[in-house]
């Protein structure tokens, strides 16, 4: 009798022991005489109990963490290969309420199948969503996706399949395919998800967009910080090859796609679409000006569709069940589903993907059963770097783009960072003042100069007495909004959203030295 | 003849440097956007890309030494002078901020006896600064070359060291 055991080769799970408990497993089946395939599968997302092993059995996969290595005699004593009862059982993964209670459309396979399997992400639906785009003309597809009302995941939310249109509108010649995963923000990690646990359907994505517009040529721009996403996605790409899925002919079809992984320098500001193309160019990664839009005169001055992981991952099930299937899930002009990650002080970190419209208060108390140290909730960084500190006090907005930009916010990626009540705001406005100095490309002044004012400025508003600080305060201000209404791309451009937010929600944080 | 009067012009390299450098121009310099991965390749090779090094890319690539000195100083990850055995990365954003990362951060740098960007004096390791490794959801995280670390913690960080050290 053969059984199966799942240990996640997400990078996260690896960085709380998920090798040494693979190992141990295997090892422990060989010295029991048990047949044992481990399989390395993806992450669930259930953070707080990863390593979270898994056992397939006939009732369906069984879930133990978070698992040690220690741990494995004992769960081989309870003969945890056929689901048997142990101290660490969570029972039927699917029956965890953090992963029952989601809507799980781009992540619908990451942590079920083995990454490095094409046979498996066959067998669980994938290519499907090629195989109707390669009956379809280009602009088929394009508008299938626009009817999804699909917008950017990366953070700009713009619609794709407009991007998608200008660039096959563009005549003939060279096109590309570009995808940002230059995920640099923090309290992010669905990118690497995907790429880690389902690199399959990034690539298959990729490919329907490439014989959407005419491109014959992709690039993944992967952030170096990411090594096990680079593995996982070069030996798929290398899978994909080998089938015949990437290549001259894919899929029979006589349509040509190629996909190659280059990796990013470690610059933030690379996120940023048009410096990506520099970047790739082989250049420094400096903002370009927009007009020529990328789909136009994109990457080596040819048309170009930038989209980042999610987006791209997310139009195989668009294309498999339809724009009307996606574009039913989602509230207002926020269609589809959001892959939601939660990070930082948080009880039950990780990954949620719901349709738009639920409330930020379901998604930090609800899934994320409050701080994980136990204190109230102050505040909540959603969408990077660059996002607002939204206060408990309006825990209540809705999940949608558009309500986040009216509270003064943003989305962006769909990352919220949890602070509990014993942060100091000051000091988080002038981080994010740093961070803008240290990750400006250099291009235009609010940015370059204006962030390191920026710091200057807090340093003297938390050193100085009350008239000082009001002087200062209103020369913060006034830098704000030459920074907001005067640099060239988003990273000048938004940095004061977390400074005003500190300003406008915690001002009693800038006053802590108040004499 | 034009490349025979262009190596005149370069400095002396020490011959395991140079051999290193054309492996990798031969080998990738024809991609399209070819820089950053011939950079990405010689620093794999070396640890470092040399400053001596940077007129003979230039010249395998049809480049300026300014455009590639350009380069390599405008992203974080490339760096011009070998490192520790060990790259120490930790991580100083927002998620790791929130479980404790300042602290961590001034821990590790009164432990190693550095600050960022310097190398310990047995050069066993070199402290560097990230900012998102992408393991938010366990914070605070460090990555020792590609290894990476969660829910790391002053105290789980010397059990780390000691047990390198031994």
């Amino acid at each position: 009798m053969s059984f199966t055991v799942y240990v996640p080769r997400d990078a996260s799970a690896l960085s709380l022991g998920a090798e040494a408990v693979a190992h141990a497993i295997a090892a422990e089946a060989a010295r029991r005489n048990i047949d044992i395939k481990v399989v390395r599968n993806g992450s669930r997302g259930l953070y707080w109990l990863e390593p979270m092993v898994e056992v397939a059995t006939p009732e369906g996969r069984v879930a133990y963490g978070p698992v040690q290595k220690a741990d494995i005699k004992a769960l081989f004593d309870a003969n945890f290969f056929e689901g048997g009862k142990h101290a660490l059982s969570l029972g039927l993964t699917e029956e965890i309420d953090f992963l029952k209670n989601q809507q799980r459309l781009t992540f619908a396979r990451v942590g079920i199948v083995d990454p490095r399997s094409l046979d498996d992400y066959r067998a669980h639906g994938g290519y499907r969503g090629l195989e109707t785009a390669l009956r379809m003309d280009g602009a088929a597809i394009v508008q299938a996706v626009t009817d999804s009302g699909l917008r950017g995941r990366g953070g700009a939310a713009f619609p794709a399949g407009i991007k998608w249109k200008t660039c096959h509108d563009v005549q003939g010649g060279q096109k590309y395919i570009v995808c940002n995963a230059d995920e640099g923000d923090s309290g992010t990690y669905s990118d690497r998800m995907i790429m880690e646990g389902d690199p399959f359907v990034l690539i298959e994505g990729m490919t329907i967009a490439g014989i959407a517009v005419g491109a014959t040529q992709g690039y993944i721009y992967l952030r170096v910080e990411y090594p096990h996403a680079q593995r996982a996605l070069e030996a798929a790409i290398a899978a994909a090859e080998t089938a015949g899925y990437l290549g001259d002919n894919i899929g029979g079809s006589g349509k040509a796609f190629r996909l190659e992984v280059r990796m990013a320098g470690g610059a933030y500001i690379c996120g940023e679409e048009t410096s990506l193309l520099e970047s790739l160019e082989g250049k420094r990664g400096q903002v370009r000006f927009k007009p020529p839009l990328p789909a136009i005169q994109g990457l080596f001055g040819k048309p170009t569709v930038i989209n980042n992981v999610i987006t791209l991952a997310t139009v195989p099930i668009i294309l498999e069940k339809g724009a009307t299937y996606y574009r039913d899930y989602g509230v207002g002009r926020s269609r589809g589903t959001l892959p939601i990650q939660l990070a930082g002080n948080i009880k039950h970190a990780g990954l949620v993907e719901r349709a738009f419209g639920l409330t930020l208060r379901e998604l930090i108390e609800g899934y994320g059963g409050g701080t994980a140290s136990g204190r109230a909730v102050r505040a909540i960084q959603v969408g990077g770097p660059l996002g607002a500190y939204i206060p408990a006090s309006q825990l209540d907005v809705q999940v949608d783009y558009e309500a986040f930009v009216a509270i003064g916010g943003m989305l962006g990626h769909g990352g919220m960072v949890v602070f509990d009540d014993t942060v100091d705001m000051a000091a988080q406005a002038r981080y994010a003042m740093e961070f803008c100095a240290i990750e400006s490309c250099g291009k235009c002044t609010p940015c370059r100069i204006g962030s390191t004012r920026g710091v200057e400025v807090i340093d003297r508003i938390v050193a100085g007495n009350a008239a000082e600080r009001e002087r200062e305060e209103v020369l913060l201000r006034d830098l704000c909004n030459t920074m907001l209404a005067g640099s060239l791309c988003a990273l000048g451009g938004m940095a004061p959203f977390p400074v005003l937010s500190a300003l406008d929600h915690f001002h009693e944080d800038f006053e802590a030295s108040a004499t | 003849m034009k490349r025979a009067a262009n190596v005149a012009k370069l400095p002396d390299l020490p011959e395991e440097i140079r051999a290193a450098v054309l492996e990798v121009t031969d080998r990738l310099k024809d991609l399209p956007g070819a820089l950053l991965p011939v950079l990405h390749g010689v620093q794999e090779a070396l640890g470092y890309v040399p400053e001596d090094a940077v007129p003979l890319i230039a010249r395998e690539m049809n480049l300026s030494r300014a455009d590639v000195h350009g380069v390599i100083s405008f992203y974080h990850f490339f760096r011009s002078h070998p490192s520790g055995r060990r790259v120490i990365y930790v991580c100083r954003a927002e998620s790791c901020q929130a479980m404790g990362a300042v602290t961590l951060e001034k821990h590790i740098k009164q432990r190693l006896g550095v600050d960022f960007h310097q190398t310990t004096a047995d050069g066993a390791y070199t402290l560097e600064p990230v900012y998102c490794l992408g393991n938010c959801a366990c914070s605070p995280a460090i990555m020792v070359d590609d290894e990476l670390q969660g829910r790391m913690t002053p105290a789980r960080f010397d059990a780390w060291l000691d047990a390198e050290a031994t």
